[in-house]
């Protein structure tokens, strides 16, 4: 469903839109159950002339069932859920899949710092390509990033990947995406950081291999 | 036919009679009744909830028109766009909700509800009220002090919060924090005072069983709170001192965790929710019971959901810190506790929907607002779902549809509770009734104006609109027309939906000064609160009650009337 | 004209309102004080070198201010016997000699807290340090409005007026004692 208004543009996208799928149609089906039978329920017994109400106690169990029936049906749908979002956030958050490159980001009062590993592959070189607000990556190899905080909290989002991390200071927090798509991409910062927060918008741009290499060139001279 | 003197036994029954004239003084503002205490809290919490309207009238007016002057305030800033956005926060929940709901009405109905005259404690009482306005005062102080209002959201995470040289507001943001903890002491004595009466202060008869579900709920709630706010006053003093005297609690620089801060604030922030909740879901289910003309289905597993609701509510706060940088592995602790809240609450949910069947409904305008809570916040309970799982958390924190959501949830819970409260209960409080069709116009007006505020940022909130943000010009996948559009629409919703409250306004007014005379009962209720004349005099009860039954003893067959009230001897 | 309300006079638990509020005060001031040791020790969990910085508490201040609170305690206790059998100027007796083992713990603190300022173990040294200065000096201004409210009931006590609020003025008394013994071990014999 997300993907009709964003493009799915890293690996796990798609996994994270299924299970806002999946969420969607358990809850879509609770909701209008719930509600239709409200709805309803409220339209059979309005008031009318001659009928009175009728003494219902809920504590008899042919009443009771009509509340412990749908209640374990919802258990059922809780535990479907949340084997189906341990899952995903196994695979997004919990695991790290070995890197093809290393890249990392310095958020602050009131941009983005990317520092890429240059031509050696290594970060902490003196060839690694330092930009601010534009985050050049290559399609389809695995991205790890170290992600830091110089002064307040931010949050490293970028909604086409379904990717999140708040930067926090003091602390350098790991995390992946592995882009599959070309293109140019809204990062935005997802944590409220003072006057600046709207004023911090980065993109990042996906490059065919061939793309990527003539912008690492262009960067040395 | 009801009411008839009540027998009474065992301690004194008659109230004490004031047989001096009272001054303006002693009687309006330094009262210890607790009628009047609570019209106290209900008019500060109302005025301060229509402040907070306003605010949000502004910040959305320069969301959705960038850069231009919002009529009536000028050209919003953007510290000036996340004070509004930060104080309309924290004034909804602490300065509109809490005092309406659990101190408003809390007060007026617990001694009223549970037959005797008085809280327990009337000099605390008034003492809980003193400090309250005080906290009122500094939080208006706070936003007009040099530098401006603070603007680090209401949950305040540091290092923005803590030090002046990041958030550039060196006066708002700790007078924002002093109003905070002020309000929490407010509370806690209103808390203890509350809960002191209920146990102990009941008319002779009512039994734990009997006691009508919004006392109860409020009780529960008082509890709640006592035990969730207490980490978070701690917290609030060592942030009090990183911000004031320069300590680093919260600086990783000198040793501090920011984590640390997030954790104290939502260990009390997630009870906090419920705290509010279980108010409103008390008083839609006192009113729902009384206009389906039956009794509330399953009275004691409410009760019971609502108990396990408390409980859990504990374990779930860092589903606000999925994102944060907590241990991943902690996170499938905690989608599990929370997607299992749903589960007592889903049950209070189906046993409000039985309370139907088999009814008799009468759809006058409190009956309306009790049915659209119960509507309306089914919305937020089910788009919450989204929020509990982890994986889809990572792409919706910090979006508008966290918004959506918790919109969906406390505009039930502030605004429909408190419309529900408010016009079940006016004949008694001021001895009038309202009027019905001024009444089902601001319903109608208000219902429907606020589904087009918020559904839209379901839809802008997926498609990548983050919260907090004064504008998204500088944003190309979100500077579009389309979601330019919804913004729109939403800010549309928002002024007819203020306006329609204008209505209520003047209902209130004709009501007072020219409503039609309340009866002693004029929704044939059974609670104990409607044997007292309308409106109640000081102390009360002429004869304290005895109870003989549960408050929900309507159309109980083979007797001649529908309702039979808790003090009518059997 | 404060007319005590019929509601006050009620006690459907049996137990009286006056201890029923008091127990539940303590009930927030638990949550209270257990969320700042909570936090006290997460974060020494994280920094093993603040066992250097403990060690500059002083030991025996803080064991003598802990006998001090406890003989005080002792001291309520007995005022609450007093009390109970009617002897309100015997209560008020044993109330003001809480009152002076609050005073010589205060005293004791000034001491402690002088010496570790002009040492230069202020509050800015390090986090530790801050936790060390804000949770007993949260605790100590507890600590004085015990005293003050112990000197209110004492001097009513004396006249025979409200005894029974010997019993909860030294229930509050023995909270204020109990988070010390919490803190003593926390901050003092944690290096």
């Amino acid at each position: 469903m997300i993907a009709y208004l964003v493009p799915q543009a890293s690996s796990f996208a798609g996994h994270i839109d299924w299970l806002f799928t999946l969420i969607l149609v358990t809850v879509g089906f609770w909701f209008l159950v719930a509600e239709g039978a409200f709805l309803w329920l409220c339209f059979r017994f309005r008031r009318r002339d001659g009928v009175a109400g009728q003494y219902v106690t809920g504590t008899r169990k042919e009443e009771k069932r009509w509340i412990s029936w749908p209640h374990y049906l919802v258990i059922a749908c809780d535990v479907v859920l949340i084997v189906a979002t341990v899952y995903v956030w196994i695979e997004v958050k919990q695991n790290m899949p070995p890197a093809d490159e290393r890249v990392r980001i310095v958020a602050q009062q009131w941009a983005w710092v990317f520092v890429h590993a240059g031509a050696d592959g290594k970060l902490g070189t003196p060839d690694d390509i330092v930009t601010v607000d534009e985050l050049h990556i290559q399609m389809d190899r695995v991205y790890q990033f170290e992600l830091m905080s110089k002064d307040v909290l931010h949050s490293f989002s970028v909604p086409a990947f379904r990717l999140k991390q708040d930067a926090v200071p003091g602390r350098t927090i790991s995390g992946w995406f592995k882009p599959t798509q070309r293109g140019r991409f809204d990062i935005q910062c997802a944590e409220i950081c003072g006057l600046g927060h709207a004023l911090m918008p980065g993109h990042v741009v996906i490059e065919s291999q061939e793309e990527h290499q003539a912008w690492m060139r262009a960067q040395r001279t | 036919m009801d009411a008839g003197p009540a027998h009474v036994s065992g301690t004194a029954g008659h109230a004490p009679a004031h047989p001096e004239p009272m001054s303006f003084w002693r009687k309006y503002v330094f009262s210890t009744d607790h009628k009047m205490i609570g019209m106290q809290y209900m008019f500060t919490g109302i005025v301060m909830g229509l402040l907070g309207g306003l605010m949000a009238y502004a910040f959305r007016m320069q969301l959705t028109f960038p850069g231009e002057a919002v009529p009536g305030v000028g050209v919003v800033t953007p510290n000036l766009y996340n004070a509004l956005v930060t104080n309309h926060g924290s004034i909804m929940i602490f300065w509109f909700a809490m005092p309406v709901l659990i101190a408003g009405f809390g007060n007026f109905l617990i001694p009223l509800m549970i037959g005797c005259d008085d809280m327990v404690f009337p000099r605390l009482n008034r003492l809980s009220y003193q400090i309250f306005l005080l906290s009122t005062i500094v939080i208006l102080v706070s936003l007009v002090v040099p530098g401006g209002g603070f603007g680090g959201a209401w949950t305040a995470y540091p290092p923005l919060s803590a030090s002046a040289a990041y958030n550039h507001t060196p006066l708002g943001a700790p007078l924002w924090l002093l109003a905070v903890a002020l309000e929490f002491v407010a509370f806690l004595l209103g808390g203890i005072n509350f809960v002191t009466t209920v146990m102990n202060a009941r008319a002779p008869g009512m039994g734990i069983w009997e006691i009508p579900i919004v006392v109860w709920m409020i009780i529960v709630a008082s509890i709640l709170f006592m035990a969730s706010v207490g980490p978070l006053i701690a917290g609030a003093v060592l942030l009090l001192l990183d911000q004031v005297v320069g300590t680093q609690f919260y600086d990783p620089r000198g040793g501090g965790d920011p984590l640390l801060w997030q954790h104290l604030f939502w260990f009390f922030g997630h009870p906090e929710v419920y705290v509010v909740l279980l108010p409103a879901l008390g008083m839609t289910a006192e009113v729902m019971a009384v206009f389906a003309r039956k009794k509330l289905f399953a009275y004691k597993i409410i009760l019971y959901s609502v108990f396990a609701t408390g409980v859990l509510s504990f374990v779930v706060w860092a589903h606000h810190q999925f994102v944060a940088g907590i241990d991943p592995r902690m996170a499938h602790v905690f989608t599990v506790t929370t997607l299992l809240i749903s589960i007592p609450l889903a049950e209070v949910t189906f046993a409000y929907i039985a309370t139907l069947y088999g009814a008799s409904i009468e759809f006058r305008t409190p009956m309306l607002w009790a049915l659209s809570f119960v509507a309306e916040f089914m919305i937020g309970g089910v788009t919450g779902i989204f929020l509990g799982a982890s994986a889809t958390d990572i792409y919706l924190h910090d979006s508008y549809f966290v918004v959506a959501h918790f919109h969906y949830t406390f505009f039930p819970i502030a605004v429909i509770g408190f419309f529900t409260g408010f016009t079940y209960w006016f004949p008694k409080m001021f001895g009038r009734m309202m009027n019905e069709t001024l009444g089902k116009i601001h319903f109608w007006g208000t219902i429907v104006a606020v589904n087009f505020v918020f559904i839209p940022m379901f839809i802008t909130g997926v498609a990548g609109d983050h919260r907090r943000i004064y504008t998204y010009q500088l944003f190309s996948q979100l500077a579009t027309d389309g979601l330019g559009r919804l913004r729109l629409v939403s800010t549309l919703g928002l002024i007819v939906m203020l306006l329609f409250q204008l209505v209520f306004v003047v209902n209130v007014i004709v009501s007072l000064v020219a409503g039609r005379r309340a009866e002693r009962n004029p929704w044939r209720a059974n609670t104990l609160e409607w044997v007292t004349p309308s409106p109640p005099p000081h102390g009360n009860f002429a004869e304290m009650p005895t109870v003989y039954r549960g408050p929900y003893e309507y159309s109980v067959p083979g007797r001649r009337e529908d309702y039979w009230p808790q003090n009518v001897p059997a | 004209m404060a007319h005590i309300p019929l509601a006050a006079t009620r006690s459907v638990t049996g137990i009286p309102a006056g201890r029923l509020a008091m127990w539940w005060v303590l009930a927030s001031e638990i949550v209270i004080f257990g969320g700042l040791l909570a936090s006290y020790v997460m974060l020494r969990l994280q920094h093993p070198d603040w066992g250097d910085e403990a060690s500059h508490t002083s030991t025996v201040a803080g064991a003598f201010n802990t006998f001090v609170l406890l003989t005080s305690s002792l001291f309520a206790v007995l005022g609450h016997r007093a009390a109970e059998h009617g002897d309100g100027p015997r209560a008020a007796r044993f109330l003001w000699m809480t009152v002076g083992g609050g005073a010589v713990f205060m005293l004791v603190k000034a001491f402690e807290y002088t010496f570790e300022i002009t040492h230069g173990f202020t509050l800015f040294r390090s986090v530790f340090w801050s936790f060390y200065f804000a949770a007993t000096g949260l605790h100590g201004l507890h600590v004085v409005a015990g005293m003050v409210a112990m000197g209110l009931v004492a001097v009513g006590a004396r006249r025979g007026e409200c005894l029974h609020r010997v019993e909860l003025v030294g229930i509050y008394w023995h909270f204020v004692d109990v988070v010390w013994i919490f803190l003593f071990p926390l901050l003092y014999l944690a290096k």
